[in-house]
């Protein structure tokens, strides 16, 4: 199974895909038609592709797998060189699991059908990609190049301000790219190489290695996206379409995280160690102030893009506590966020479609016209509260559990947020769900059709199972991210020995017995 | 037949959901549902008892682990159950109430429309509960904690048209959120000691670690005090003791019989039956072994102060389950475990009995919930229930007669608590046995004056509900008599193994303590029991004096102590206090920082400011390229020099 080269072709074949439908022709409906059968389809082989990396991929061990190799530009060493390791597998096979789901829910768009697969197909391509560059170059082409579907994707499908929405968006996560661009340009001056993995073992100095964090940081902050630069997001939920808000938060907000750890941890980890009070303060305001914002928000889309900021704080907070539990739970959550929020962009969708408003005074009640729906958005609110037994618990716990041993105040702080989150989430459903159902034109609003309901299915069985049995997905991660810990905590231990943390676990008396008892 | 016991009603709930979304004619749908949930939950009571029997009294403990959940470096969490003195005891309280409430909601909701909806709930709550008294870890425990919670904020706004229900809904949820919020940071401390979530190593590790410091908050702290008192945060949200305790009056929004399973006889006990399963921890922890006192016995007097004046039939008997609930606190606080989990057993029969017997007046009297419209005789319609709220009520009041040693449920373990209070000699002992005393008084005059009011006298306004009120189905009455039953006699034959000389057999390992509060409760004095009866009648005679004597008088004494009166009525105004420190202040700063923070601040001076800024650049630019070829030479030569001056300065370095 391994001489194929199952990374390529799951990167790939959404590209031949999009050839297909650019090359269809007939009437305008006609054309509409095929092209959404064609992407559908492709997605679906694309996702039935991508299942041997799940299958196939061996979870004992920290190295790339799937590893493909050729020389693309010699003079510069530059090569087409990809792989998975535990830490990008997973992001692979959420894209291709939302992708074809995404494809399903926007079954019903009427403009430029051709145009809109195309650019869906497109940007699956740059996705992947982006997870299995393991070469500077070629993940700084596929990481830029997803703006470009993604910006038309708000632009031209989008709702009433989508041209000031898709340039926000564009601006924000250019101008963090450059920098990144310039940092990648200084570490090939430094080392020679672009190739990711002999990055990983180039010790940068440490002046520099502070120029190369922050510049990837601004990069990744933005992605993220992190508070201060998060405004672009709600402005670019609100008018994207249903599928695009889904992909947004699904994954590309992961690109930002995964960014972090692939780069900014195992390559600059005296900086990170060094950053790592600025990035959790930065976390924790997320996490405390876009909940407040959420709480009052008058449009259903907004607030669930303002859930995700907070979300994604509790994916720094994971990834700088720079331990097993933190860092394993920041992807986990990542993962569990990619299902739950796409589904709640899509459970906004769904009403959207309906009665073209997202604005929640709007609705009401609608639990009498719509039980089916009810129920599903029951799960995936839950689902974001982070209720056990869902996704976004494991990891919720997992990141508060190792930020905790980082900064208890961190974790403290951070830990508000879930009552907050509670909050926000009850507080919607109730006023979109609940309470008597009084205005005329939700009377008429029909329950989820079968199509709905085929793309919902998916994702409940997802956020339950990833809820109750997240073992195969921790394991997945598990061994590469003790590595990555580990390289870590050993460079963090030789070169600063102010580590804020190391008081607090030395006066724990004994404090070998509970590694001991754990094992 | 262990798993059994716990997953029987997941499979109930299951086929109750199935059947809900299944195409089946709507009175097929209800009775598939009502069969399979009580069916499933009935047998998995008779397998309880039977675990009771094996686990308990033989002494066989166990534990079934079905397969891994989490596990992320040295955190491991199984799913499993775990069974021993204490879960074999809470299954079988579940189990038997939850049964009996099953059955009786086929007749108490029989005109609802969505019964499947509520059964399945019921079945889905029981399943939650088990999971966290079989816990062997604290991620299990968490889960089932936060499961019931789930299931708690489904059923009391089961009736979501309902505005007031919504809110009580949201409310109870996030209360006990707050709770949970120190229960996780307890399990954060606690990972960060031990390195293990698993009961079994932290409780053989913790004798290890009774000197060890914890840093919170930038203070150190000594840390099984620290984990403890974070876990009991946890425990006050639940159990609903003071200052967290707002939900639970508020949660009688749901349907009776929610009240009755999850609002007074289980969930709520979840807080009492985590101190007891942490024993190993607290008892390394004086501090917090008295801050559990403390805020026991303070929630048995305060909750029983606002008991005195509610109206609403079933907020006194939430104020009523509160109030009880700090008893088994203090319990607890004082090292006699078993007597709290002693307690908890009889409260959950009496209490349990209490309330179907309220929802079946309130069934009787077509839904009408206020006591002042109630009474006018009515008990000559309704003998049954009548009598069964006598029951009920002896029972709570723990009445019986000293020298013989025989009385209600409630007389036993409710003796033995306050007998431990007192027996242990400390001082935060002694304020629980005072409070608990001053609480018992109080505990006899609402009993009766709920029972002097619904039942005797004279109606306030029009006498419709009560000419047409009937005597509740069978299907009602039965569940009453099994719960009376145990209100009769779980006390008297349960003492043996709880607290008698049978304890320390039965409870084996799964109760831990250095110094027994129940030794000490066995040489307290002996004029504590005839005390607590005589307290308990003189609050009875108030009771009779005030609301059959002389009906007027209350009214009167109300009109004088206005401040008094008004300042419980409002339950201390703590929802007032709350909505102005949390609730409005959130809504208010997050209005604030939506508009100004990322309104004004961030995007003004940001990405605004760059679109505006660029123009105007762009516009300058445009002015910069005035085509004379020596402008352009020398803009470049500027940057040469700058350049090479970079350059100079970098190398020279």
């Amino acid at each position: 199974m391994t001489d194929w080269p199952i990374l390529s072709l799951v990167a790939f074949l959404p590209l031949a895909g999009a050839l297909f439908i650019l090359l269809l022709n007939g009437t305008e409906e006609a054309v509409a038609r095929n092209a959404r059968w064609a992407a559908l389809w492709t997605s679906l082989v694309v996702f039935v592709l991508s299942l041997p990396i799940w299958f196939g991929f061996d979870r004992s061990s920290a190295e790339f797998q799937f590893v493909e190799h050729h020389v693309w530009i010699p003079g510069y060493g530059i090569a087409y060189h990809v792989g998975v390791d535990g830490i990008s597998a997973p992001f692979v096979l959420l894209s291709t699991f939302l992708t074809p789901l995404c494809i399903a829910a926007s079954w019903h768009v009427e403009k430029r059908v051709r145009e809109y697969m195309i650019a869906f197909l497109v940007l699956e391509t740059f996705m992947v990609g982006t997870f299995i560059a393991l070469d500077l170059v070629l993940f700084y082409v596929f990481f830029e190049a997803v703006l470009i579907p993604m910006f038309l994707i708000i632009g031209v499908w989008g709702g009433a301000r989508r041209v000031y929405s898709a340039f926000k968006f564009f601006l924000y996560t250019l101008l963090g790219s450059v920098l990144m661009l310039i940092a990648m340009l200084a570490m090939y001056w430094q080392t020679e190489t672009t190739n990711i993995v002999e990055l990983f073992d180039y010790d940068f100095p440490r002046q520099m290695q502070m120029w190369l964090w922050l510049a990837f940081f601004a990069s990744f902050a933005v992605k993220v996206p992190m508070w201060p630069v998060h405004t672009w997001l709600p402005d670019a939920h609100v008018e994207a379409p249903t599928a695009g808000s889904v992909i947004l938060a699904g994954v590309l907000l992961k690109m930002g995280g995964y960014g972090m750890i692939r780069f900014s941890l195992p390559m600059f980890p005296e900086a990170s160690d060094y950053f790592t009070p600025l990035v959790f303060a930065l976390s924790i305001v997320a996490v405390i102030y876009t909940s407040l914002v959420a709480l009052v928000q008058e449009d259903m889309k907004k607030l669930i893009a303002y859930s995700s900021v907070a979300h994604m704080g509790f994916v720094t907070l994971g990834l700088f506590a720079g331990n097993r539990q933190g860092v394993e739970g920041a992807m986990f959550q990542m993962i569990a966020h990619g299902v739950v929020s796409g589904a709640l962009f899509l459970c906004v969708g769904v009403v959207y479609d309906r009665l073209h408003t997202r604005e929640i005074k709007r609705y009401g009640g609608l639990v009498h016209r719509m039980p089916v729906y009810a129920a599903v958005f029951m799960v995936f609110t839950m689902g974001a509260v982070g209720l056990p037994g869902t996704a976004g618990f494991v990891g919720e716990i997992l990141v508060l559990t190792g930020t905790y041993q980082a900064s208890t105040w961190a974790a403290a702080l951070a830990a508000t947020g879930v009552i907050l989150g509670a909050a926000y989430m009850l507080y919607l459903y109730r006023r979109v769900i609940f309470g008597k159902l009084v205005r005329d034109d939700l009377k008429d609003m029909l329950d989820l059709d079968w199509r709905e309901k085929l793309i919902f299915a998916p994702l409940i069985v997802a956020t339950l199972w990833l809820g109750i049995q997240p073992k195969p997905v921790l394991d997945m991660m598990g061994t590469t991210i003790q590595s990555v810990v580990d390289r870590y905590e050993a460079t963090r231990g030789t070169h600063n020995h102010a580590d804020a943390k190391a008081p607090t676990q030395a006066q724990v008396p004994v404090n070998t017995a509970p590694a001991e008892i754990a094992r | 037949m262990y798993s059994a016991a716990v997953l029987l009603p997941l499979l109930g709930f299951a086929i109750a959901g199935l059947a809900m979304a299944s195409s089946l004619p709507h009175a097929t749908k209800e009775r598939v549902a009502q069969y399979a949930t009580t069916g499933c939950v009935m047998l998995a009571a008779l397998f309880s008892l039977v675990i009771f029997h094996q686990v308990g009294v033989q002494g066989q403990t166990r534990t079934v682990e079905l397969f891994t959940w989490i596990e992320s470096g040295a955190f491991v969490a199984n799913w499993a159950l775990k069974f021993d003195a204490l879960s074999a005891t809470m299954l079988c309280v579940v189990t038997i109430v939850s049964s009996m409430v099953h059955l009786y909601s086929i007749g108490y909701m029989a005109e609802d429309k969505s019964i499947p909806r509520f059964m399945a709930y019921l079945s889905l709550f029981t399943f939650f509960m088990l999971m966290l008294v079989t816990a062997d870890n604290f991620i299990q425990m968490f889960f089932g904690w936060e499961g019931v919670g789930l299931a708690s904020y489904l059923l009391i706004g089961f009736w979501f048209e309902k505005d007031s229900a919504n809110e009580a809904s949201i409310k109870a949820f996030l209360v006990n959120r707050v709770g949970d919020f120190g229960f996780a940071l307890g399990i954060f401390a606690c990972f960060l000691l031990f390195g293990s979530v698993q009961f079994d190593q932290i409780f053989a590790a913790a004798p290890q670690f009774t000197e060890a410091k914890l840093e919170f908050l930038g203070k150190e702290f000594h840390a099984l005090t620290l984990i403890c008192l974070l876990l009991f945060v946890g425990a006050c949200g639940k159990s609903a003791q003071l200052f967290l305790h707002t939900w639970l009056p508020d949660a009688m929004e749901g349907p009776t019989p929610v009240s009755a399973l999850i609002h007074a006889a289980t969930m709520v006990t979840a807080g009492v039956f985590m101190v007891c399963r942490l024993s190993p921890l607290f008892e390394y922890a004086p501090t917090a072994l008295m801050v559990v006192t403390i805020v026991g016995a303070s929630t048995a007097l305060f909750a029983a102060s606002v008991g005195l004046v509610q109206n609403d039939i079933k907020r006194v008997i939430a104020y009523s389950t509160c109030s009880q609930l700090g008893y088994m606190f203090f319990a607890a606080g004082v090292s006699a475990y078993s007597a709290a989990m002693f307690h908890l057993t009889t409260h959950a029969f009496f209490k349990a009995l209490l309330f179907l017997s309220a929802g079946s007046v309130i069934h009787a009297l077509h839904h009408e919930q206020d006591m002042r419209k109630m009474g006018g005789q009515v008990w000559t319609k309704i003998r049954v229930t009548y009598a069964m709220m006598w029951i009920g009520s002896l029972a709570l009041a723990g009445m019986g007669i000293p020298g013989l040693n025989i009385g209600f449920a409630g007389f036993y373990s409710k003796d033995v608590i306050m007998e431990a209070a007192y027996g242990v000699h400390t001082a935060a002992g002694q304020y629980a046995f005072w409070l608990g005393l001053a609480a018992a008084t109080m505990t006899a005059f609402y009993s009766w004056r709920l029972l002097f009011m619904s039942f005797h006298k004279a109606p306030d306004t029009d006498h419709h509900a009560v000419d047409h009120a009937h005597e509740s189905p069978m299907v009602m009455l039965i569940p009453l008599f099994v719960l009376a039953f145990g209100a009769l006699f779980s006390g008297m034959g349960l003492y043996y193994f709880f607290v008698g000389e049978g304890r320390e057999a039965f409870w084996g390992t799964a109760i831990f303590t250095l110094h027994d509060g129940i030794e000490a409760a066995h040489h307290a004095p002996h004029w504590i029991p005839p005390l607590l009866i005589a307290v308990g009648l003189t609050g009875i005679g108030i009771a009779y004096g005030l609301y059959i004597r002389n009906p007027s008088k209350p009214k009167q004494i109300a009109k004088d102590f206005k401040g008094l009166y008004e300042f419980l009525l409002n339950k201390w105004y703590f929802d007032e206090l709350y909505n102005a420190l949390f609730v409005r202040p959130s809504f208010v700063i997050g209005r604030f920082l939506w508009k100004r923070g990322d309104g004004t601040v961030i995007d003004g001076m940001g990405p605004d400011a760059i679109a505006a800024g660029t123009l105007v650049v762009a516009k300058r630019a445009g002015k910069l390229q005035t085509g004379y070829v020596y402008h352009y030479a020398f803009a470049m030569l500027i940057g040469i020099v700058v350049l090479a001056t970079w350059y100079i300065l970098r190398t020279g370095r």
